[in-house]
């Protein structure tokens, strides 16, 4: 076998993925090393989601092949934690942030929710260690994002995974709670040398962690540091069209033709940092 | 007859034996039933129950083996037709209105008792066999069972799917045998309370804890606890009078409660906000937005 299997964390081998003859993307190949900080970056509909479930063994390659620690990724698997976006839960729903926490624990096992003193100090061990201790006891839909996501890491945590994966953990949160939130996640990797793959739109929050990027549009892909990916000429070639990268007051923004196709700097539909169209007008 | 004279017959002893297990299986559903919002489903099946029982009276003369046979029947149909959560009410809908068009079809051509009829819609516990009352018994027990078993899947599952499916819960099996559960449940609350009122022992008595509790574990057992209430404690009372169907009062019993619930539920709850934070060990607060 070869060498990379050994410190490859997630091994991608001539892999494809997409609906039917549809690809999303294909002929990846890409080893994450372990401890490394891997960012996914793409406008939607890349596939930057379907490339995490098929590490989670949810989504099934159309092509190649997968290694998760040398091995296929199975569902369900330990070593790895998941960090999904935040959402809204009813205001009165019975369950409380610790509650959450505790799925990551044991929630898959059949069984009761019986409070055992270990499992007990394991979950208050992690609300800790995530400074969560102020409202773990609060009911989910009552609290902010920035709140429910702290819970959302110490639930990942509590399986104490090889692997993070985080599939933008911090779509809606304002600009403190995404510093919080990146942070605590590298100090995790920092910390217990976990690799995290982290797909987002705004690469800005993760910049001073990031190892790597993937940066997935139609069906292309480009991999490599941020000095490397993030520049004009080489996302203009990934778009295939004319692309502008602005640096400005140590904030990255990728300004594409398309308006809301991708602006690393702003979410979604907010007006884009830089007005676009002039961009366009030559192209 | 006295209440206590009445509670030295075997046939009330088995009426309530039945009525409490019911109660507890409900009690066991009924967040469930909240969190999935699954509360037209449920009216949909037990309305099904009546086109199964109408068969099963037509057929077998049976009623209780005929709303079975229907609950598995609409549980499989709903599980079919309705994957997506969206579909899901419009084809509760569908199927419901079918099935009760032909169960009143199935009505007319039977010629036993007319109130072999309204004890479908309106309950008779009391008209119950001790033999189909030991069925009663056994599916209650399962439904205990399986709940157990599923409790803390389902409640993942429930709360919290896209993280569930991430770490091999089987989301999309569970939700189909949970709604096997619920048409079983079902079915046997009709036998209570018949099957226009299931609702007061399925989903009042949860939507009471809902009010009162913020933890999983505290609603189920006070939703449990109310449904045992409301069933036995509406049974009780009916041996007082004979002009009064039983299910009169366990709706009126298990509505009362989730008045009160209503009442003082938000004072309770707010109040649970406020001292949650108590035991922070200065953990960095920056919780407000």
């Amino acid at each position: 076998m070869t060498a990379p299997a050994a410190t490859s964390a997630i091994r991608f081998v001539g892999a494809a993925a997409g609906y039917g003859e549809h690809s999303v993307w294909e002929g990846l190949d890409l080893n994450v090393e372990r401890g490394e900080f891997l960012a996914v970056l793409g406008p939607n509909g890349t596939g930057k989601t379907t490339l995490l479930k098929a590490v989670l063994g949810i989504a099934r390659l159309s092509a190649g092949t997968i290694e998760v620690a040398g091995r296929p990724p199975r569902r369900g698997s330990k070593r790895i934690g998941y960090i999904p976006q935040q959402r809204a839960f009813d205001r009165d729903l019975p369950v409380r942030g610790r509650d959450l926490v505790r799925f990551g624990l044991d929630g898959h096992r059949p069984g009761i929710l019986l409070a055992r003193r270990e499992s007990r100090r394991r979950v208050d061990q992690v609300i800790r260690a995530v400074g969560a201790t102020g409202f773990a006891g609060a009911p989910i839909g009552r609290l902010s994002g920035g709140e429910q996501q702290r819970l959302r890491i110490a639930q990942a945590l509590l399986g104490d995974p090889d692997i993070l994966l985080c599939d933008e953990p911090l779509l809606s949160l304002d600009v403190a709670h995404q510093r919080v939130i990146t942070a605590l996640i590298e100090q995790r990797r920092r910390e217990a040398g976990t690799t995290i793959v982290f797909v987002t739109h705004d690469i800005n929050p993760v910049l001073p962690y990031v190892d790597r990027l993937l940066y997935l549009v139609g069906g292309r892909f480009a991999v490599g540091s941020p000095a490397e990916i993030l520049t004009g000429a080489r996302l203009s070639s990934l778009y295939g069209t004319h692309v502008d990268v602005v640096r400005a007051g140590g904030r990255v923004v990728v300004v594409t033709p398309d308006d809301d196709d991708v602006t690393c700097g702003d979410e979604g539909h907010h007006p884009p940092a830089v007005s676009a169209p002039a961009l366009w007008e030559d192209e | 007859m006295s209440l206590t004279q009445y509670l030295g017959l075997p046939f009330a002893q088995h009426a309530l034996a039945a009525a409490a297990l019911v109660a507890i299986a409900c009690g066991l559903i009924g967040p469930f039933v909240i969190t999935r919002g699954m509360a037209f489903a449920v009216h949909g099946t037990s309305e099904l129950a009546f086109t199964g029982a109408a068969a099963g009276l037509l057929v077998a003369d049976n009623a209780i083996a005929g709303a079975l046979v229907g609950a598995v029947v609409v549980g499989g149909l709903i599980g079919a037709m309705g994957a997506r959560e969206r579909e899901r009410d419009s084809s509760i809908g569908v199927i419901l209105a079918a099935g009760m068009g032909l169960g009143v079809l199935l009505l007319s051509y039977y010629h036993g008792f007319a109130t072999e009829a309204t004890n479908i819609l309106f309950g008779n516990i009391f008209g119950v066999s001790s033999g189909q009352l030991l069925v009663l018994a056994i599916i209650a027990v399962s439904v205990m069972v399986a709940m157990g078993v599923l409790y803390r899947p389902l409640l993942f599952a429930s709360v919290d799917p896209e993280v569930a499916v991430a770490r091999g819960v089987p989301v999309r099996l569970l939700g189909i045998i949970f709604l096997f559960i619920l048409a079983f449940t079902v079915t046997e609350a009709a036998q209570v309370v018949g099957t226009l009122l299931v609702l007061s022992l399925a989903i009042t008595p949860a939507a009471a804890a809902h009010r009162l509790a913020n933890s999983p574990l505290a609603v189920a057992g006070l939703a449990v606890a109310f449904a045992l209430v409301s069933a036995d404690g509406g049974l009780l009372l009916s041996f007082e009078s004979s002009t009064v169907k039983p299910s009169v009062f366990v709706v009126a019993i298990s509505f009362g409660i989730y008045a009160v619930a209503r009442l003082v539920g938000p004072s309770l709850k707010s109040a649970r906000r406020e001292t949650a934070p108590a035991d922070d060990e200065g953990a960095p607060k920056e919780a407000a937005i």
